[in-house]
């Protein structure tokens, strides 16, 4: 049986979600030089770089791009039924003494940013990292929280965000969807 | 990717196999650009060296790429085991089988040996060469190399030059080259050459008749000096004359922007001179550090248990 999709966001709020993203780091940083956007594989890569897109448009900020894969990180690897493809680290700036936001497009447990914070620190000592999310689905199951959110939802455990950027998926889309079994 | 959990030879590979650990070997390359080179892939597990023949690069390349995965390392001192005093394989892979060894990476003298390890162990197993039969990291490090220098291998041309018939570096590479669209070529005094050679690679004597097949890449084998003195084998000195790269021969490659490799260790003076190692378009430093990158990806793919 298959199971149900509900909108979270509507195209025009996520673009909005993405401009107040964009606000609160620069309100959160003030007098900033640069700020170091560093996307986490597969859909933080285009959420950063939308982010990036809106602070260049305010002007005055240098923004570096940047890309971590958090695939070799992972606490659950080794459970994979299939070994997933590398897309390797981005990171062609020198991170130290930089504040650096990472960007995923949805938190949940924590596992993935403690995992991306422990491959970001092997490129360097930034001055500070921060966390930026398209949508905060609570239930974290590890101490971390984002320091910027564009939405934050309770969800039941059978429930998944799913958020489609035209980047990679070919539209804008953020949705719940209800698995039809719970494990 | 499904995993698998032995890495025998080339021929039981997929092209979708070989892809997927080809390229997956680049964003392992990308980490020795970094202060860190390290990621905790396989943390707590345990990786061991068996060679039953000596090598030190071979062995060396597959610790680094353990250790930069985060694998625990280990060596099997073959001179100094129970190995000398009788021991059979099978009754050291059940040694090692009750250390609980992870990968297993192998080489022999006696082709088939890794096989037979590999039916009787729970550990992933990785051939590092055995008899003439095959060196799959080995070939998979050579078309790494040759990836990153020909956006499209296909119709790129290859020549093997040396002791093909008893080489597992030719028979693996040449595989895979072929696998991957390329041609490939044999230049070897008759007394090296196959006796059989799959009609599609051209068998030269000389280095004129070669140069005219217009090969893009000239790939030279290590001439082994404890095979000198037998009949039928020229001497080093013949040899270099006949089939090694002089330094005239070097200039034709400078002309013609030819790329070089060799496996290494190489015999100075015998399949390759000074000014080869130092030829600008000579590759074989990349082929080293590549070889850390493939493996790292080879460890990285297989998985102990896996079922075959």
């Amino acid at each position: 049986m298959p199971g149900n999709e509900r909108t979270l966001l509507t195209q025009a709020q996520m673009a909005a979600g993405v401009q107040a993203l964009a606000q609160s780091i620069l309100t959160a940083n003030p007098g900033a030089e640069s700020i170091a956007l560093v996307g986490v594989f597969t859909r933080g890569v285009p959420l950063a770089k939308r982010i990036a897109a809106e602070i260049e448009k305010t002007g005055g900020v240098k923004v570096f791009l940047g890309t971590i894969d958090i695939t070799q990180y992972r606490d659950d690897l080794s459970t994979f039924q299939m070994v997933p493809k590398l897309e390797g680290s981005d990171i062609a700036f020198d991170i130290d003494d930089l504040n650096v936001v990472l960007c995923d497009e949805v938190i949940y447990t924590g596992r993935s940013v403690r995992a991306a914070l422990d491959e970001l620190l092997n490129f360097g000592r930034p001055k500070r990292v921060q966390l930026a999310v398209l949508v905060d689905r609570c239930g974290r199951e590890f101490p971390v929280q984002p320091d910027f959110s564009a939405l934050k939802v309770t969800l039941a455990p059978g429930e998944r965000v799913a958020v489609r950027f035209t980047e990679v998926d070919g539209e804008d889309a953020c949705t719940v969807q209800t698995q039809a079994s719970t494990r | 990717m499904t995993p698998r959990k032995d890495l025998l030879d080339i021929a039981s590979l997929t092209d979708a196999e070989i892809a997927f650990v080809l390229d997956n070997a680049g964003p392992f390359k990308d980490l020795f650009k970094r202060s860190v080179k390290k990621v905790p892939t396989l943390k707590g597990q345990t990786m061991l060296t068996l060679f039953y023949e000596p090598s030190t690069r071979t062995r060396s390349s597959f610790e680094v790429a353990a250790s930069r995965l985060s694998a625990d390392v280990t060596h099997f001192d073959i001179e100094s085991s129970s190995v000398v005093k009788g021991e059979s394989i099978l009754d050291t892979v059940e040694t090692l089988e009750a250390m609980r060894v992870d990968y297993i990476v192998v080489r022999h003298k006696q082709a088939g040996t890794p096989n037979l390890i590999a039916k009787n162990t729970r550990a992933s197993v990785i051939n590092a060469g055995d008899g003439w039969h095959a060196h799959p990291t080995q070939a998979l490090l050579d078309a790494f190399t040759l990836r990153e220098i020909h956006k499209n291998l296909s119709g790129c041309r290859v020549l093997i030059v040396g002791d093909i018939q008893h080489s597992r570096v030719a028979r693996s590479t040449s595989l895979i080259f072929r696998r991957l669209g390329m041609e490939v070529a044999y230049l070897a005094p008759g007394s090296m050459m196959p006796r059989e050679v799959p009609q599609e690679i051209p068998q030269f004597g000389n280095w004129t008749d070669a140069f005219e097949w217009k090969p893009d890449v000239i790939y030279l084998l290590r001439v082994q000096g404890e095979r000198m003195d037998e009949p039928f084998i020229p001497s080093a000195a013949e040899y270099h004359r006949n089939y090694g790269l002089t330094d005239e021969r070097v200039k034709v490659l400078r002309e013609r922007g030819l790329h070089l490799m060799h496996p290494g260790p190489v015999n100075r003076g015998v399949e390759i001179t000074d000014a080869g190692m130092n030829y600008e378009r000579c590759l074989i430093n990349q082929q080293v550090e590549n070889g850390i990158a493939v493996r790292m990806s080879v460890l990285y793919w297989l998985r102990p248990g896996a079922l075959e």
